[in-house]
């Protein structure tokens, strides 16, 4: 009770917190909330004739397998990355920690117009390719592994330089190979992390739009995305089209958001449990 | 721990040491593939931007960079960034605000809240303003009444940025204000300080490079937003085109020498970014309280 009486002592509550949620809801909710009324106007029938029509169920099926993919390989090579970065030293380790954060940094379009030309027919690493990478879905794939490299990284790091060494001590000495350590020691403490890094990079990579347009090649059934096929709508006046494909993305980011959200509050609820 | 050190590891303790890590050879061979990974997603990609952008010459690279379409976009770009981080440095602040130094119910749903925006397209973000400001739109035709633009204009410009770069500085502040605790501000509020001298000479000082931190992310996505913007710009060149519209317009018309020196420019904004976010990485440690 004394603890309660202390924090009335700060002032300013109220009103950060009535200007937060006014201005989220003006700028976020109400806005958001557009695309499901317009969406609920349609009825289901014609929502259904708009998001099942071929080349909508075509883009929203390469938007996620491509995500998928994507965020696979960023999961891999992200912990991959986090464990170099955090265990071992070899010269330039900093500018490689540096780097991670250059596709947060970098605008989309800059990456997106640099990796069509690397990965063209006559780019830098395309010539060397035995198959088509710049305007297929191997394309998108790269932009999208590209904007997803700092997710897993900066999520799993930190967690890796808390543990304690004193686990894997224990595992050692009592016989557990460094494989049998790795796998059922460290990597469980890890797993939250790379889970939540993995679903913000899956995320997104499914409404990534600057990096992928000028990659994909943008056919139509082929190499057209989700986003791209809402932005085409828009500007041939289709509002609800274009509206119906975002209620569909919205819907399975927002069940994406949710799992990240439970991952991490039980990750919260195991650090708090060994604090104290 | 130091004392720990200071004993001469007994062969078992060696024995532990040596199991606890992985041998010479696995290491080299996974910073190798770390270092390849990375030279061939992000070195060389940073490198072909400035070898594309100088492959006409200097001459062409200036010409593109002054050129009356190029210096409109950064004017605009450099307009938007001055419009929207102030209301995204005062929305960062008061959402750390509340969120760290006061319980409430439903704190998780206002996290859940500001880090919505990430969770949607950026094409989205955009979308959503042109349902309502639009012609077409909810409230188009009162705006039109007024004689009032919003979309296809400056403003919806900044309301889509602004959609895009809420959850930023938030982000920062929160984890920052968290770990140092009220017992500072109860001190002083205890002593008689009004609430908005605490704020000034306790709260800010001990946030300070946290916020400058967020702020500059903030400004690097705010600058180099690309599909919200596009969305309700209306690609009006010298007009409502930012400068990532602006590369990619030069891009289409084929101009790429022109549309990398653009680039190139942006790129240092971002090289720039990650130096002075790694500089202040530490001094937001010592905010913090540790080294």
């Amino acid at each position: 009770m004394a603890k309660r009486k202390i924090k009335n002592v700060l002032p300013g509550f109220g009103i950060s917190l009535g200007f937060v949620l006014a201005y989220a809801s003006l700028l976020v909710i109400i806005p958001l909330l557009m695309v499901f009324i317009n969406s609920s106007q349609m009825g289901w029938g014609g929502l259904l004739a708009t998001v099942g029509d071929s080349r909508v169920l075509a883009a929203l099926r390469l938007s996620f397998l491509t995500a998928l993919f994507a965020a696979a390989v960023n999961g891999l090579f992200g912990l991959l990355l986090a464990w170099v970065l955090v265990r071992y030293s070899f010269p330039g380790k900093q500018i490689i920690n540096g780097l991670v954060d250059l596709p947060f940094a970098l605008p989309t379009a800059v990456a997106g117009i640099v990796l069509a030309t690397l990965y063209s027919k006559e780019g830098w690493i395309g010539q060397f390719l035995p198959f088509k990478a710049a305007f297929s879905e191997i394309g998108i794939v790269i932009a999208l592994i590209f904007i997803g490299v700092p997710f897993v990284v900066r999520m799993v790091q930190p967690v890796l330089e808390e543990l304690d060494p004193q686990m894997e001590e224990a595992a050692a000495s009592l016989g557990a190979s460094r494989i049998r350590t790795i796998g059922k020691v460290i990597f469980p403490e890890l797993l939250p992390s790379l889970l939540a890094g993995f679903g913000l990079a899956f995320a997104r990579a499914v409404g990534e739009y600057g990096s992928v347009i000028f990659i994909a090649g943008n056919m139509p059934y082929k190499t057209e995305i989700a986003p791209l096929l809402i932005m085409t709508k828009l500007e041939q006046y289709d509002y609800q089209g274009a509206t119906a494909i975002a209620a569909v993305m919205l819907i399975i980011s927002f069940a994406i958001l949710l799992v990240i959200n439970i991952l991490q509050q039980r990750f919260a609820g195991r650090i708090t449990e060994k604090g104290v | 721990m130091e004392a720990v050190q200071v004993i001469e590891p007994s062969s078992t303790e060696k024995k532990i040491q040596k199991l606890t890590t992985e041998p010479k050879w696995v290491q080299a061979i996974l910073i190798a593939i770390v270092v390849l990974f990375i030279g061939l997603f992000l070195i060389i990609p940073l490198i072909a931007i400035f070898t594309e952008a100088f492959a006409k010459g200097a001459d062409v690279y200036f010409a593109a960079i002054v050129e009356p379409d190029a210096l409109a976009a950064i004017r605009l770009t450099m307009i938007v960034l001055a419009i929207s981080l102030p209301i995204n440095i005062v929305f960062g602040v008061a959402a750390a605000w509340a969120i760290s130094k006061f319980r409430f119910k439903g704190k998780n749903i206002l996290l859940a809240l500001i880090d919505l925006p990430f969770a949607v397209s950026p094409v989205i973000a955009g979308l959503v303003f042109i349902l309502l400001f639009s012609s077409h739109g909810l409230l188009g035709p009162l705006l039109e009444s007024y004689d009032l633009q919003i979309v296809f204009a400056l403003p919806g410009i900044v309301l889509a940025t602004l959609f895009v770069t809420m959850p930023f500085i938030a982000k920062e502040l929160i984890p920052v204000m968290q770990a140092q605790g009220s017992e500072e501000e109860e001190a002083a509020r205890t002593l008689g300080a009004s609430g908005w001298y605490m704020f000034r000479h306790v709260t800010l000082p001990n946030i300070k490079w946290g916020l400058v931190y967020g702020a500059i992310l903030c400004s690097a996505r705010t600058i180099g937003e690309f599909g919200a913007v596009s969305v309700v710009s209306g690609h009006i060149r010298g007009m409502t085109n930012t400068l990532p519209l602006h590369i990619e317009i030069l891009y289409n018309e084929y101009q790429f020498s022109a549309a990398f020196a653009a680039a190139s420019l942006m790129s240092l904004i971002a090289v720039a970014t990650i130096i002075i976010q790694h500089i202040l990485h530490w001094k937001k440690g010592a905010d913090l309280g540790r080294e």
